[in-house]
């Protein structure tokens, strides 16, 4: 036996030692602490919040002019293309990443569905599926790029947002294909601009499908392992590696399912606008407007944490300011303003919430 | 000595750069022993054992689990193999809970259509398994199974991360530096789980500088040295401070514990 282990056996004492499990008082924290923790487990709080509120804003200012069925399902209708691509973007951007190219892919997309109808004869159900396949082939070339190659997202989606844009233009020629022809010899690509009336409120296919997308991914996100794999890779991609998460694997499954998701926003532009043109403004604006809505909606740019819900209702409240100032015959311009002011609350917020940890 | 090392390494080899962290490493763990591993800080006692576990691949030599080689590619293989590792940096993702952390990568889903069809995660079974483990281990002063980790302490992180090994290591158990951050009741119960593990005949690789810990607990000590075995000691034949002057160069090694 050594002679020096144990000098002064302080160990010892350990048998009295207290058994009791250590109770804290929750009130201690008082009301501002609460709420932080509170908004730090249910992060899409916030914007439900402000969505709210800001409808009975609207609603108590313009009365029924906004506060009514038609109005509210306008709102839907108009937030689908963004809402769908919001949703692609969360996904990304809960890896730690972000996707540039959302909206050109989109555009692409519904550009293969309407010439590969129109150029080549093929019938509309199978253009549709094509588009999507290649989607989803896109969306796993920057995957790839992201996960095995090592590039920062940010890079290899900018140089995605150029390519997938210039290809957009040659690919079509810069020819539109018009409603009229898509109606009478391919309205099967028009299919989610279906509308149907129910008590004053109009859906389409389309919004049915983003309502319906962002409840299968925020079940996805919440209730399966594949879920919690992206969280902890958006986390700590080191982490998660070491404690037996497949993070290529991981990375790619989202970039692929984010190629067909942009795929299927291009499927619901065409619904929306009947006709198929490289040069809506999706192509270059939608990334930002992704962004927009995925930020208001409290997921953090910082990956591992926010919902995809949120990112939902990021969505709706663009729609709701954008709906609310027309009709309340203000300047556009003061959309952007109080957007441009929802952006860096919803950033400041997601630092203070983030506090709870340190 | 006939038999087998369980868990082995011969002239093991890594890189980074111009720093060479492995040196021709040697590396023996035997059956249902305990192997501390001791050395100064960036000896390559980390890298030693990530490349057994898989986490880094060695640039040269050749890890054996039963005496038949392996070539990890991912701590996945090495999972699947039986061998759990509680890392240094600890391997937790701070903003999920401690239920999704102890199961990472191995859910468990629902029983029936739910989980085959829906991929559904049973909750409730990882929750009830993860407080378990956790109480086990005398970490009661945990009060929420679905707190997320960030909000733990450093010491009760370390914790959840020596019980989620120790709740699925069938073979080998690899613990670097777990009770670095630990109390002194904590770091008992820490010691004691290790005690109780070889007891269920698993041996358990126990990197720590905390020499009256590893001189009470350790079988073996493997001290390393400039990123290789400088040698192998019996604790009964040697003092703490004897290790301390081999592992920081003050005194040559004893020949007949030089492996050869
Ligand atoms: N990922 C890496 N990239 C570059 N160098 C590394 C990396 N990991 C380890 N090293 C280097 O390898 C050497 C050994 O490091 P290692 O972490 O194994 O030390 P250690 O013995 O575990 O030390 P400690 O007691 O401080 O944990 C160090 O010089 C370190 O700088
Ligand atoms: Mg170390």
């Amino acid at each position: 036996m050594p002679t020096d282990r144990n000098a002064d056996n302080y160990e010892s004492v350990l048998t009295g030692a207290s058994k009791d499990v250590a109770s804290f008082e929750g009130e201690e924290k008082g009301f501002v602490g609460r709420l932080q923790e509170m908004l730090h487990a249910t992060p899409s709080l916030v914007p439900l919040i402000v969505l709210v509120a800001a409808i009975i804003i609207f609603g108590i200012a313009l009365g029924s002019k906004f506060f009514s069925p038609f109005a509210l399902t306008l709102i839907l209708q108009q937030v689908q293309i963004v809402g769908v691509l919001a949703a692609a973007q969360s996904l990304v951007i809960l890896t730690a990443g972000i996707d540039l190219s959302v909206g050109a892919l989109a555009v692409l997309s519904s550009v293969i569905m309407g010439q590969f109808t129109f150029r080549y004869g093929i019938p509309p159900a199978v253009s549709v599926m094509l588009g999507l396949t290649i989607g989803t082939a896109i969306g796993a070339i920057s995957g790839w790029l992201v996960s095995r190659v090592k590039l920062p997202p940010f890079i290899v989606t900018l140089g995605m947002w150029q390519i997938l844009l210039a290809a957009n233009y040659l690919y079509s020629r810069n020819e539109t294909i018009r409603s009229q022809d898509i109606e009478t010899e391919a309205a099967f690509l028009q299919l989610l601009g279906v509308k149907f009336q129910a008590g004053g409120a109009t859906f389409t296919l389309g919004v049915l499908l983003m309502v319906g997308l962002v409840a299968a991914l925020a079940y996805a996100l919440r209730s399966t392992a594949w879920g919690r794999h992206v969280y902890a890779v958006g986390d700590d991609p080191e982490a998660a590696e070491l404690a037996g998460v497949n993070v290529h694997r991981t990375l790619m499954s989202v970039y692929m399912l984010v190629g067909f998701i942009c795929a299927l926003t291009g499927w619901v532009m065409i619904g929306r606008f009947g006709s198929v043109s490289p040069a809506v403004s999706t192509g270059m604006m939608g990334n930002i407007q992704s962004i927009t809505a995925v930020v208001i909606g409290g997921i953090s740019l910082f990956g591992g944490r926010g919902s995809i819900v949120g990112a939902f209702f990021g969505a709706l409240i663009v729609g709701v300011f954008e709906l609310g100032l027309r009709m309340a015959g203000a300047n556009p311009q003061w959309t952007w303003l109080l957007i441009g002011a929802l952006i860096i609350g919803a950033v400041s917020l997601d630092q203070w919430i983030r506090k709870v940890s340190q | 000595m006939t038999t087998e090392p369980i868990l082995s390494g011969r002239g093991l080899i890594k890189r980074f750069g111009k720093v060479t962290a492995l040196d021709s490493c040697d590396f023996d763990l035997m059956p249902g022993e305990i192997l501390a591993v001791i050395g100064d800080n960036g000896a390559g006692k980390s890298v030693m054992i990530k490349t057994l576990s898989g986490a880094l691949q060695p640039d040269g030599g050749q890890v054996y689990v039963e005496g038949k080689p392996v070539n990890f590619q991912s701590p996945i293989d090495a999972r699947e193999a039986g061998i759990e590792t509680v890392y240094q940096t600890l391997a937790m993702s701070p903003a999920l809970s401690i239920a999704d952390n102890m199961f990472m990568g191995r859910e468990i889903r629902k029983p029936g259509l739910v989980g085959q069809w829906f991929r559904k995660l049973d909750r409730p079974a990882m929750e009830t398994f993860a407080r378990e483990k956790l109480s086990e281990l005398g970490l009661l002063t945990i009060q929420n199974i679905n707190q997320a980790v960030e909000t733990l302490s450093g010491g009760q992180r370390q914790g959840v991360a020596v019980a989620r090994a120790a709740a699925f290591g069938s073979k080998v158990i690899i613990l670097d530096e777990p009770t670095a951050a630990l109390g002194v009741k904590e770091s008992r119960k820490v010691l004691e789980l290790i005690l109780d593990v070889r007891s269920r005949g698993i041996p358990i690789i126990l990197i720590s500088h905390n020499m009256p810990h590893v001189f009470e607990v350790a079988d073996r000590i493997h001290i390393h040295r400039l990123g290789r075995r400088l040698c192998v000691v019996d604790p009964k034949d040697y003092t703490m401070s004897d290790a301390v002057a081999f592992m920081t160069g003050a005194k040559e090694p004893p020949s007949e514990a030089v492996p050869a």
